[in-house]
């Protein structure tokens, strides 16, 4: 390759929004109910059943929007966009193209030279979502789930202005967070409440002209978007240098594979024949109603980080693990208010927490455990009613199942035992049962004393301070 | 007096005072269906058992005090394209010649808490397409007054039960004039009220912005108690209008003292049936000796009407029929080859010939590189037309016109030539482009005995204004009769081709 090219990404992001109800019925949103047990006459498509906008959908919008520095329509509209497949109950897509709800925005990603760059949004819109189209190999038949059709999305359109994977990566990263810090969706790219669409060409470096982009779907985690990324490139350079030309079309990405495989050119393209619903009014948004959402809107992740380095003093390597997800910043600062001492919360959440979540694999959404309990856990280590290591073994179990320590420890009987009379009984035994060690001992092999304090703490079963068990040991043997 | 032959008005009266019951009326009504419907096709569904154990139960509530309005215990008709629960809704198409809704129109639900009784459903233009019920799938209907006729469209199913006697009134929806012109042509009380009056919930739409349901009954007493009835905020329809003013019975006033009233020269012009003419004419001057100051004066735009409310309706419609594939109801092809030979076959026969050509005509001027050219053009003609309304009622409370060209044509004369049928529209559609209130009622009859009928055009929200005016007319013009209540009484006679 004789020739220096660069690559040119532009993003179509689809978040779901985490309202209770659908975007244009009463429905719920709740995820994995029973197939069409969600629906009602609107989203299932029934003649003469009319669409009514939620409003929740419309403020989470905004609020998206405000948060990535967009224009604000203020007399939006919705359009119909038409096009036949089963998994659209109507045959066409309540979406926004003349008038969408947000324009003219822009994220700041950090570049891996450490620098900042400013990645344009060019609108975002809402839309309902489809029905979910299930296969039946054995019936030979295809079956329709409407329970997710008019789940509210917003898609973020992107501007062309990300070079590499790693700006992908950091545009998604903050669109993640930012929205959730808003409460206005998980943002899960594995279970596809976010879903990024890859545009992506190639140029010359230096070239002032785009090159001709392709579309990449089926995206499911950032692994698989940076291995796209790279195929995609490799593919274009490859085509160019050959002297052919690159088409434009949607593609889709095979990550077992990893490769991509067209889907439908430009050609073929659809015409999706766009109106304005004749359904559904215009959306005037007042200045009451956007002074409300800006008013609501929460202390997004920088501006927290800044307050957690000035009011708790725990190190910045924390505060950066803690408030890359809001629900974990959530918990920190919830049990550092009940137990005032942060440094411990903090530990909790970057030892044992982190360790679990990888081990099984989690997401910091995920956790389950209330700071109420963490709180407590550490109350009880503090008094030293349990000790470190019966506190870990809790901790495993609140984390499963957040339970209350207080009564766990309680129920199991792994209060620590300061009742020196049994703890002196089970030393005796202890001695008795390793002579060699004891005579080790007493030779001077002041090893052999951390071996039986291990000992005992085992016949104790974990419930014994160390320290006391250390002292008598030795009071015991040289008796 | 005949059931039958009674408005609801004075029917509900009537089994109010114990002279004959809700379950007897419903009888009547349904043995008057059974005689006369093979005739005159007016429905597509008749629910014997559904309309007398409602009648039962409506009547209970009358015994115990609980419905003491002007609907209960009266039967009524209903529109095939409004949805009611379990019961079958064709739209008067074979795509849904299967359809059982499981829900039911808002307006219809109006009518049932009112204590109405449906005795079934009416016989339509194939998705109210049409302006002579002659596209429906399940047959023509006949106009009572000469089953030689078209009952007019699309709600022809409804006027023609309605002056047949075969319902004590129905059911209508308008879109270009579907409940008026059929009103006009069937000698009946048809309204189109302002847009959003009326829930559109539950009624399967053809051009979302222009639908709206409305009343045809044998006079405008009838037509103000049904409108009350009907009208209510529904928060399902998004473009439902919150009214405090829909009393409509409270302006049964007969008295149109100094009420201004113009008369477009457009609606007066070339292609206006010389006879109907007169006859609007003539009940303007019986306005205006009531007390009416009635003018002339230029509306213009009337003749880009037609061309927008063609291209606006079809494009929604094309939109709105896509629900129609053949995968959740209604009609799915016998023989296919994957999906979308399917959707093909299912659409191509489920669909008649109009309904298929204006989806043709909409999804082409939706079409990428055409939707500027046509259908952006159509909607600033459409506001612009608004806006002509809005200059005219600065100067008048009412409109006054004739509802269509001529009375009702013989059947099998329009089909053929589907512009001059479209061009038929012309008085009528400009009401739904510009979302104001309309109202139809007899004005005199031509040589043949045809019903002519005259047109009342309010502004915005002004149904009030219409009631009145409608309501003097007629006490002026005196009873005019329903439909075969004459000597041809069984229709029998002449005119039927075999």
């Amino acid at each position: 390759m004789s020739k220096q090219y660069e690559t040119v990404i532009g993003l179509e992001v689809h978040v779901e929004l985490a309202t209770k109800t659908k975007i244009f019925c009463g429905c719920s949103t709740t995820f994995g109910a029973a197939p069409n047990t969600q629906t009602c006459p609107v989203c299932s498509g029934m003649p003469g059943s009319l669409p009514v906008l939620n409003r929740k959908v419309l403020e989470y919008a905004i609020a998206v929007g405000l948060a990535t520095n967009c224009e604000i329509t203020r007399y939006a509209k919705f359009d119909r966009k038409n096009y036949f497949y089963p998994d659209n109950p109507q045959n066409y897509q309540i979406s926004q193209l003349y008038l969408p709800i947000c324009r003219n925005g822009w994220v700041e990603i950090e570049t891996k030279k450490g620098g900042l760059k400013r990645v344009g949004i060019h609108e975002i819109h809402m839309e309902e979502d489809a029905g979910k189209l299930i296969h039946d190999e054995w019936e030979d038949c295809s079956l329709v789930d409407y329970n997710r059709s008019g789940v509210p999305l917003i898609e973020i359109v992107s501007k062309p202005d990300m070079r590499s994977a790693e700006e992908v990566i950091a545009y998604l990263e903050k669109l993640r967070l930012l929205i959730q810090y808003l409460g206005a969706s998980d943002c899960k790219l594995q279970e596809g409440s976010m879903r990024a669409d890859v545009n992506l060409s190639v140029r010359e470096v230096g070239a002032k002209q785009l090159g001709t982009r392709t579309e990449m779907k089926n995206l499911n985690s950032f692994k698989a978007i940076s291995r796209a990324i790279a195929g995609e490139t490799e593919r274009q350079i490859d085509l160019i240098e050959a002297g052919e030309r690159v088409i434009q079309e949607t593609r889709r990405w095979d990550d077992t594979k990893g490769e991509s495989y067209a889907m439908r050119s430009k050609e073929d393209a659809q015409d999706y024949r766009y109106f304005p619903d004749p359904d559904l009014v215009p959306v005037a948004v007042s200045d009451e109603m956007l002074k409300k959402i800006r008013a609501a809107q929460p202390e997004f992740r920088n501006e927290k980080m800044q307050r957690y380095r000035e009011e708790f003093g725990i190190p910045d390597y924390d505060i950066e693990i803690i408030t890359e997800s809001k629900h974990m910043a959530d918990i920190f600062e919830a049990a550092t208010a009940i137990c005032g001492q942060p440094k411990k919360v903090s530990n909790w959440l970057m030892g044992e927490t982190l360790r679990l979540m990888k081990e099984r694999e989690t997401d910091a959404e995920d956790l389950r455990f209330s700071p109420e309990h963490l709180a407590k856990l550490i109350w009880l280590a503090d008094k030293k009613l349990i000790t470190g290591s019966v506190a870990k073994e809790v901790f495993e179990v609140m984390f499963e199942e957040n339970v209350d320590p207080e009564r766990y420890v309680e129920e199991m009987g792994l209060k620590t035992v300061n009742d020196e009379d049994s703890l002196r009984k089970t030393i005796a035994e202890v001695i008795a049962a390793n002579p060699q060690s004891v005579a080790d001992y007493r030779s001077g092999k002041e090893k052999a004393i951390g071996f039986l304090v291990g000992q005992t703490m085992k016949a104790m079963k974990g419930k014994a301070d160390p320290a006391a068990v250390n002292q008598i040991l030795r009071e015991e043997i040289v008796k | 007096m005949e059931v039958t032959d009674m408005t609801a008005v004075e029917l509900s009266a009537a089994i109010r005072d114990g002279q004959v019951t809700a379950v007897e009326a419903a009888e009547e009504m349904l043995a008057r269906i059974e005689e006369r419907d093979g005739i005159y096709n007016c429905y597509v569904t008749v629910d014997r058992e559904g309309a007398l154990a409602q009648a039962r139960a409506v009547q209970e509530k009358i015994d115990a005090g609980e419905l003491t309005g002007p609907l209960a215990g009266v039967p009524v008709a209903i529109k095939d394209n409004l949805c009611t629960e379990g019961l079958l809704t064709t739209c008067a198409s074979r795509m849904l010649e299967n359809f059982v809704p499981t829900y039911t129109a808002e307006a219809v639900m109006n009518l049932r808490r009112a204590g109405a009784v449906i005795l079934g459903k009416t016989n339509m233009d194939e998705f109210a397409m049409g302006s002579t019920t002659e596209t429906s799938a399940y047959g023509v209907t006949r106009n009572p007054w000469n089953p030689a006729h078209v009952p007019g469209g699309s709600s022809g199913g409804s006027a023609a039960a309605v002056a047949a006697g075969e319902c004590c009134f129905a059911l209508g929806s308008d879109t270009g004039g579907s409940i008026r012109q059929p009103a006009a042509y069937c000698g009946m009380v048809g309204m189109k009220p302002t847009y959003g009056t009326v829930s559109r919930y539950g009624l399967i739409a053809y051009g979302s912005s222009l639908d709206q349901i409305g009343p045809l009954t044998k006079d405008v007493t009838d037509c103000a108690a049904v409108l009350e009835a009907i009208s209510s905020y529904d928060k399902k329809d998004s473009t439902s209008v919150k009214r405090q003013d829909t009393d409509f019975t409270s302006a049964l006033v007969e008295d149109v003292q100094g009420l201004r009233i113009g008369i477009p020269n457009d609606y007066l012009g070339e292609g206006l049936d010389a006879e109907v003419r007169a006859a609007v004419l003539q009940a303007a001057e019986e306005l205006a000796r009531s007390g009416a100051v009635v003018e002339r004066f230029d509306l213009s735009l009337v003749e880009y009407a037609i061309p927008a409310y063609y291209t606006i309706a079809a494009a929604e419609a094309s939109s709105n029929l896509e629900r129609f594939d053949g995968i959740k109801y209604g009609y799915r092809t016998k023989e296919y080859t994957g999906l979308h030979n399917m959707y093909k076959k299912s659409r191509s026969e489920g669909f008649g010939e109009e309904v298929k050509r204006r989806i043709m005509l909409g999804s082409f001027v939706l079409s990428s590189g055409y939707y500027d050219a046509y259908y952006l053009k159509a909607l600033r003609v459409k506001a612009l037309i608004k806006k002509a309304f809005d200059e005219a009622f600065a100067k008048y409370d009412v409109i006054l016109g004739p509802v269509a060209p001529t009375t009702a044509p013989r059947l099998g004369e329009s089909l053929a030539d589907p512009i001059k049928m479209y061009l038929g529209d012309i008085y009528t559609i400009a009401v739904n482009l510009a979302g104001l209130p309309g109202i139809s009622l007899p004005c005199g009859k031509d040589r043949n005995g045809l019903p002519i009928g005259l047109q009342l055009i309010g502004d915005c929200f002004q149904e009030k204004k219409l009631i009145r005016a409608a309501y003097t007319y007629e006490k002026s013009r005196g009873p005019f009769g329903i439909g075969p209540g004459t000597e041809k009484q069984d229709g029998r006679t002449g005119g039927i081709p075999s």
